[in-house]
């Protein structure tokens, strides 16, 4: 029986239940399904096992979309209750593991794999690689990524989600203060995620670096190449001192170690350290591959160079460096004084100014140019006013004396979501519509994209500028309620419409998908936006192999300049090709992570040891296994290419 | 173009619904410290204003101008990879606003931090402040006497909010007299605060503490001298005393009402007065004021002190 109770739920309300079952008939569902249709092979061999990059990106979007909508429900949730005075639709536990979830699942579980499906998709066709440096472990950096998604779902139905805030702020997130064992779940879901995050970090660095094709110096890299390069550095950098802090954050709560207690000599304050020592950058992991992505999008569409390609490299080195001198802002009201206070106020100012460069960047590239108003690029260009909105509040959030009065307030809710719902959220839709056609090999529509994008502009708006002026008017973030003397109400129900908006939206976003896939035409070609960089080049769908032969590659829009200035891209003869094998061992190590982060959790001694033991077995017998790959024999190649539309 | 007149439209009702509420609370200020806040919040606004509206002209004018649907079938966009002048300005103009906004940030900073303007020449009143699930005491060491949930204060007078917490991390927050700090369990912090005229004011826990951290507020009365030398006597006559086991009892998580007691904490649970992270002046210097006011505590303090530090 003690054994039982464990597990159940400290917190249960219906609406949990209900999802109990809910995730119960799903599962049975699916699996239901795959027996029935024949497709556990099918799933094995093409999704499970495989190491290519498109595949292990499309695994990465489709993550990020029902994670989305995972944290939407969320946020939908909140909103709800705080949309009235007073509100008794949620009590203040349940609100309390409600935002946090939501802010762990967005930042870490739909933002960050939504990168990287674009990293993986993207970066090695716009260098004319074959595939990333390690593509095992590529395979490997997803499968921990969802292990540690699943792990971090599964908390609401089974013990309790974590309750102290995404930032998890000890010594609230203590033993002492946090009972359950969400805050378990926490520590060991982000850990199991961000150990993958690090991989990927190291994985894409290195294929940036030494997979370039012939003649793509540095600085002819395309753009989205250059923002990839950039924030896989931050994460090279940052995601250690997450991974410490969390192994500490977890002796703490499991082993009784007092790093972050109020007693026996543990600080507090060294937790928020670490964290926004990798929170802040992580912002900027998150936006700059985000600026990438806009940057091809305005370019394409302009059907114009990028403006100031070296200014807008220069800018993100240098973001990318003042990203790790500004995390004191996140905390000014610590009591540190008007010296450290200035310090980190003015470096944090400081990144306005490469950030700019990048907006006039942005605008200077549409100037003179043939703007064509798709959907993709009425998110980019939606996102300039937007953004700007979001960066200038945050130089206002930079004045340390002023931040006194925006701590903590909604007046900083209302300025980070400005900053990535048009930064980040908006440029996933653009890229999804923008590549969408390069991966599946059909457009979306276009008419029905507009309407997502207009509904989610007018709910974002709607639903996050009100707090602006509550934040100023003295509401203090993660409240569940508040009395009707506050005046807080009106602006409020306003932001519950807004999201009630995005909500709507981002359910057309997804009708899209569906309804492009069964009306779409499917002879696109394999440039429909007529695009600029390299990874246009290739057929659509894109080959296992990417490209026959290795592209020769003379400026930063090799592709554009192939088009209008006859360049020659592709010389030569066909080569067999060396691609590496499938493999389903991490797949199996992800699973082997799931239970022993399980374990952990619970402090289930035994099956943890045995999992440990498990993941270093499978690390073991790789270091045994002779796997050189296989090759793509010429012939192959060539049947392949004329069905694809004939050997260019 | 829509967009722009959408954010126009947005903003404008917005500024309208503003117009006819009561002024927000962090822009009414009632005293020296949130006023320099409001100051430099609204001079802040003002500056980003005129960035936001020459980045939605520029963009305007970009998207109008030069869309595809006005031009020539055969227009073919130049290539363009720069312009020295453009940059110089587009990089030059923000420093500028930065380097401007940085000054006045570091300038207020200090002021902040400080003796409140134009009460540099007044004894400071030493509130300890002090937090538990979910509620804050307030201890008046001078006058030896303890609130809960409420506070006192006088006017004319700067007020150095001594800050701590006997739980999670909570801010101390009271928006119309001065921006909010954090109260901590192993350290002290310091918010100096000053009210310029009587009134009512809103006071709450900011930082996010647990499940009652909604309702985790108190009231601010400021009053002048003499009506608060009058509440103190009233106190002193008809509150009961603060004992150890009844403030053990306080310290318990729930919500209470307001309350009064004569004598204070500090006496048997000292704050924790040590310095993790104070490079500011001010602080260093009051600080000599406390450890002569509450002697007694000092010998818990050290051993206190030297557990923390690991020594």
């Amino acid at each position: 029986m003690e054994f039982f109770e464990r597990f159940a739920i400290p917190h249960p309300s219906p609406a949990i239940y209900a999802s109990m079952v809910a995730i119960g008939l799903v599962s049975i569902g699916i699996i239901v399904g795959l027996t029935y249709f024949k497709k556990w092979g099918y799933l094995w061999r093409e999704w499970l096992t495989t190491v290519d990059h498109k595949k292990i990106g499309i695994m990465y979007l489709f993550s990020a979309i029902l994670m989305l909508f995972r944290g939407g429900a969320d946020a939908i949730m909140m909103r709800a209750q705080l949309s009235t005075p007073d509100a008794k639709l949620l009590d203040a536990q349940h609100y309390n593991e409600i935002f946090t979830t939501h802010g762990v699942v967005m930042i870490i579980f739909m933002a960050m794999p939504f990168i990287f499906a674009f990293m993986n998709l993207v970066v090695p066709l716009q260098i004319g690689a074959r595939d990333v440096a390690f593509p095992r472990l590529n395979a490997l950096s997803f499968w921990l990524f969802f292990a540690g998604a699943m792990l971090f779902n599964i908390s609401f139905v089974i013990g309790g989600s974590p309750d102290a805030g995404w930032t998890s702020y000890f010594p609230l997130a203590g033993n002492d203060f946090s009972e359950s064992v969400g805050t378990n779940y926490y520590m060991i879901a982000i850990q199991i995620s961000g150990i993958g995050s690090l991989m990927t970090g190291i994985n894409m660095m290195t294929t940036i670096l030494k997979m370039r094709a012939p003649g793509m110096t540095l600085m002819k890299m395309p753009m989205f190449t250059w923002s990839a390069f950039i924030a896989n550095v931050i994460i090279v950098f940052a995601f250690p001192v997450l991974t410490v802090a969390l192994l500490m954050g977890t002796t703490d709560r499991l082993f009784g170690t007092n790093f972050f207690t109020t007693t026996n000599g543990g600080m507090d304050m060294l937790w928020a350290n670490f964290f926004w020592i990798w929170g802040h950058p992580e912002v900027y992991i998150l936006i700059l591959p985000a600026f990438g992505l806009y940057s091809e999008i305005i370019s394409t569409f302009s059907s114009r160079n990028l403006y100031g390609y070296k200014s807008m490299v220069a800018s993100m080195v240098l973001i990318s460096l003042l990203s790790f001198l500004v995390w004191t802002h996140h905390f000014f009201t610590m009591g540190q004084g008007a010296l450290t206070n200035s310090i980190f106020s003015i470096t944090t100012m400081a990144i306005a100014v490469p950030t700019g460069v990048k907006i006039f960047n942005w605008l200077f590239t549409l100037w003179k140019g043939k703007i064509r108003f798709t959907v993709p690029m009425l998110y980019s260009v939606g996102f300039i006013p937007l953004f700007t909105i979001g960066g200038v509040t945050g130089v206002m959030l930079a004045m340390s004396a002023a931040d006194y009065q925006y701590h903590n307030t909604m007046f900083l809710v209302a300025h980070f979501h400005n900053t990535i719902i048009p930064g980040v959220v908006f440029a996933m839709l653009a890229g999804l519509t923008y590549y969408w056609p390069k991966f599946f090999g059909f457009m979306l529509n276009e008419r029905i994209g507009k309407w997502g994008f207009w509904l989610l502009t007018v709910g974002f708006v709607l639903a996050f500028f009100p707090m602006y002026i509550t934040g100023l008017d003295g509401q203090a973030r993660r409240m569940y309620t508040y009395s009707e003397a506050t005046g807080f109400g009106p602006l409020n129900l306003v932001a519950f419409f807004g999201a009630a908006l995005m909500a709507i939206a981002f359910l057309t976003i997804v009708y899209n998908i569906y309804y492009s896939f069964k009306n779409s035409p499917r002879n696109i070609g394999s440039d429909p936006w007529d695009a600029r960089s390299l990874e246009w080049a290739t057929h659509t769908p894109v080959p296992e192999y990417n490209f026959a032969r290795v592209p020769q590659v003379a400026s930063s829009e090799a592709f554009w300049d192939m088009k209008k200035k006859g360049h020659q891209l592709f010389k030569g003869d066909f080569k067999k090709i060396h691609m590496p094998n499938n493999s389903g061992v991490p797949f199996i190590m992800g699973m082997i992570f799931f239970l022993a982060g399980f374990s952990f959790v619970f402090a289930l001694w035994i099956p943890a040891v045995i999992s440990l033991i498990g993941i270093f077995v499978c690390m073991a017998l790789r270091s045994f296994e002779k796997d050189h790959g296989r090759y793509i024999s010429i012939e192959e190649i060539e049947e392949t290419e004329s069905k694809l539309g004939g050997a260019k | 173009m829509k967009l722009k007149w959408l954010l126009f439209a947005t903003l404008t009702t917005l500024a309208v619904f503003l117009a006819g509420c009561e002024p927000l609370l962090v822009l009414d200020p009632k005293g020296p410290q949130a006023e320099r806040q409001a100051n430099d919040i609204l001079l802040s606004i003002g500056i980003m204003a005129v960035i936001v509206i020459i980045v939605m002209v520029l963009l305007a004018y970009m998207l109008i101008k030069f869309r595809a649907s006005k031009q020539s079938e055969d227009y073919e966009p130049p290539h363009i990879e720069g312009n020295p002048w453009i940059e110089a300005i587009c990089v030059g103009i923000p420093v500028i606003i930065v380097a401007f906004l940085s000054f006045v940030s570091v300038q207020s900073n200090y002021i902040v931090e400080s003796t409140p303007v134009g009460y540099e020449d007044k004894e400071p009143l030493v509130i300890y402040a002090s937090s538990s699930d979910w509620k804050w005491h307030f201890s008046y060491p001078e006058q030896n006497i303890e609130t809960v949930n409420y506070l006192y204060i006088p006017t004319d007078r700067p007020i150095e909010f001594k800050l701590y917490s006997y739980g999670p991390i909570t801010s101390f927050w009271i928006p119309q007299l001065g921006g909010q700090k954090y109260a901590m369990s192993d350290m002290v912090t310091t918010l100096h605060l000053a009210a310029d005229v009587p009134g009512e004011f809103m006071g709450r826990n900011a930082n996010f503490s647990g499940k009652g951290f909604a309702e985790n507020t108190f009231n601010v009365t400021a009053m002048t001298q003499s009506d608060f030398d009058k509440w103190v006597e009233e106190v002193l006559e008809t509150a009961k005393p603060l004992t150890e086991s009844e403030f053990e009892k306080l310290l318990e998580p729930g919500h209470l009402g307001q309350m009064t007691f004569t004598g204070t904490h500090l006496d048997f649970s000292p704050a924790p007065e040590h310095h993790h992270a104070d490079d500011s002046e001010s602080e260093t210097e009051t600080d000599h004021s406390e450890h002569s006011e509450n002697k007694s505590e000092s010998h818990d303090m050290t051993e206190e002190h030297m557990n923390h530090n690991g020594h």
